[in-house]
């Protein structure tokens, strides 16, 4: 065999177990482009479409149906021209169906005087019903006995899309880290990988941090960049402190991949584990607040609901992003995320199957 | 030291009602090749992985390289090299990624540079593991276990599936291993694998160790002429004590 020519490194030309196990793992992951996408690409697919679907209603102009037959057209006309109203021309059989579409808040029916139609449950068309009243009674010549003045203050941060974004960063903390270290550890178990290693002197303490360190790697651009994206193209607020934030978004990360450690600690299926992520995952995306207020659920399921990981990590990132909270405010939240990590943690290390 | 590579005394290994290991007995010396040859099912793969400390036996002892595997294993598998069956390496690393990542695992072995050599694999150092062919990823499996430059090779088949070129690539990695003064054990269900390789046979079945010696005793032992089948003699000693085929096929 021919002398090597090489000046014997340490270790052989590799690196420190724990370095090489990292590399091993970021390497799989970049080397892997779905994964990228989950955590960049959608969250700002997310933003941009909750922002063009969500547009402050404040400011749009209210639909109107005008019912066709007599008079409709004037009617249309009429209503064309004022800035708060965009009228169009509804047949009687399609009335229901567009008012319960929500194509229209309100159908007026033409006459003498005209006829509304509306659901006085739903709060767009109450105020639809108060737009055309004013709009229809000006053009028949009403005046007022005064006109108030108005000034348009807008307050940043109370839009739907601000309030969303914070959520879908936190959803996205969570996915990331319970599927990029459940599925790694899953799959790496199925190879018979797992065993392999743990037929090396390769420390298992290692293997863990190892899957923990790649994973956090993807933090920083995970969190800054739809945060970055909301700030400057959407214009939602941001009045926390870096720290803070910082804080928050590695507590999520480190105690929701416990969780996802949790999860791998003995499954051996693709199946098996998909369907245990979502298991846990999906209540949660409905639960906790990320596209709808959790208080919204009634007061039994409260308990529950504020007990879940995603939750606790939703109303922290919101409180830091949108009102600027320092972290004495938030500890209830935070102190939810570290038993969220601690537990899962140490039982997922009892329960472990290496081999 | 001691001569002794490993022994294995009165091992017993049950899953549920079956027997896998049955009462199993050995001892390897130091620089020897010893082939465990036997069907699927005869208890190969439990044995080895007992062995290699890697499954608990209900019953008997293991010492590896005078030590046990209960009080001493960060030391034995720093001197151990390991190749399972069926083990698939990581996809989208490369060869040298992947040695580099078992080569951290050791306090000492060999050069990166050096294995890729040993196994004839530079010329795909960069590739995927992905891209490479059956005998290659089998070359970089043992690549892996030779990393550390250990003491004792344990493989559980290393050849199967393998066509004929790639499986002599391997067996000439073996025994250049063996006579740089390695131990190795192997298990098989290839006849002619325990032949070329091996110091010592032992012929497992149904848990058992039915028959121990080396190659030409076992085929001299069956005395009277030979029953010629297409798989050659061990084949015959094989059938001569069980009435059954080494192979399925």
């Amino acid at each position: 065999m021919p002398p090597t020519l090489l000046v014997k490194t340490a270790r052989g030309g590799a690196a420190h177990p724990l370095v090489e196990l990292t590399l091993a793992r970021l390497r799989e992951i970049f080397r892997e482009p779905e994964a990228l996408f989950w955590a960049f690409i959608f969250p700002i697919l997310m933003s941009v479409a909750m922002a063009v679907a969500f547009p402050s209603s404040g400011d749009a102009p209210v639909r109107v149906g005008v019912r066709q037959g007599d008079g409709a057209e004037a009617l249309r006309t009429a209503l064309a021209a004022v800035k708060t109203v965009t009228p169009h021309l509804v047949p009687a059989v399609d009335e229901a169906r567009a008012l319960r579409d929500g194509d229209v808040d309100i159908v007026v029916v033409p006459g003498d005087p005209p006829k509304y139609r509306f659901d006085p449950s739903r709060a767009d068309s109450r105020a639809a019903r108060l737009v055309l009243d004013d709009a229809l009674k000006r053009a028949a010549g009403r005046s007022d006995p005064w006109t108030a003045q108005e000034e348009h203050v807008a307050l940043p941060g109370s839009r739907y899309v601000d309030w969303l974004i914070p959520g879908l960063v936190a959803m996205g903390i969570i996915g990331t880290s319970i599927w990029g270290i459940a599925f790694s550890i899953v799959q790496a178990r199925m190879r018979k990988l797992l065993k392999r290693m743990v037929a090396s002197p390769m420390r298992r303490s290692h293997y863990l941090l190892a899957q923990m360190f790649a994973r956090l790697m993807f933090l920083l651009p995970e969190v800054a960049i739809p945060l970055l994206f909301g700030r400057y193209v959407i214009g939602m607020p941001f009045r926390g402190s870096l720290l803070a934030l910082a804080v928050v978004s590695l507590l999520g990360a480190l105690s929701c991949g416990a969780i996802g450690l949790l999860a791998a600690s003995r499954t051996k299926t693709f199946e098996a584990i998909s369907g245990l992520i979502n298991l846990i995952l999906l209540p949660m995306w409905i639960a906790s607040g990320v596209f709808f207020s959790a208080s919204r659920f009634p007061a039994p399921l409260q308990p529950i609901v504020q007990a879940l990981p995603l939750t606790a990590l939703v109303d922290a990132l919101r409180a830091v992003v949108l009102e600027g909270a320092p972290l004495s405010v938030i500890r209830g939240e935070l102190a939810i995320l570290v038993a969220w990590g601690i537990v899962p943690f140490v039982i997922a290390l009892k329960i472990f199957r290496w081999r | 030291m001691s001569e002794t590579a490993f022994r294995s005394e009165g091992l017993v290994k049950r899953y549920g009602d079956v027997v896998a290991v049955d009462h199993l007995s050995l001892s390897v010396r130091r620089g020897e090749c010893f082939g465990l040859l036997g069907p699927n099912g005869a208890g190969k793969t439990t044995t080895i992985e007992i062995l290699e400390g890697l499954l608990a036996p209900d019953e008997g002892l293991v010492e590896v390289l005078g030590l046990q595997w209960a009080t001493h294993e960060p030391e034995l598998r720093q001197r151990l090299g390991i190749q399972l069956q069926e083990t698939q390496l990581a996809d989208k690393l490369t060869v040298e990624e992947t040695l580099k990542l078992f080569r951290s695992f050791y306090h000492r072995g060999r050069e990166v540079s050096e294995l890729l050599q040993l196994v004839e694999l530079e010329s795909k150092r960069t590739s995927w593991v992905s891209k490479l062919s059956g005998g290659q990823k089998q070359r970089l499996s043992v690549a892996c276990a030779l990393a550390g430059a250990p003491d004792l090779l344990f493989l559980d088949e290393p050849t199967t599936g393998l066509d004929p070129q790639s499986r002599r690539q391997l067996w000439g990695i073996l025994e250049r291993f063996r006579s740089d003064g390695g131990t190795i054990l192997l298990t098989t269900h290839y006849m002619d694998e325990a032949e070329v390789l091996c110091d010592r046979v032992g012929i497992m079945n149904q848990g058992k160790v039915i028959a121990l010696d080396t190659p030409k005793s076992l085929i001299s032992s069956l005395g009277a002429p030979k029953v010629v089948t297409h798989h050659g003699t061990l084949e015959d000693v094989f059938m001569s004590l069980t009435g059954r085929h080494l192979r399925e096929d």
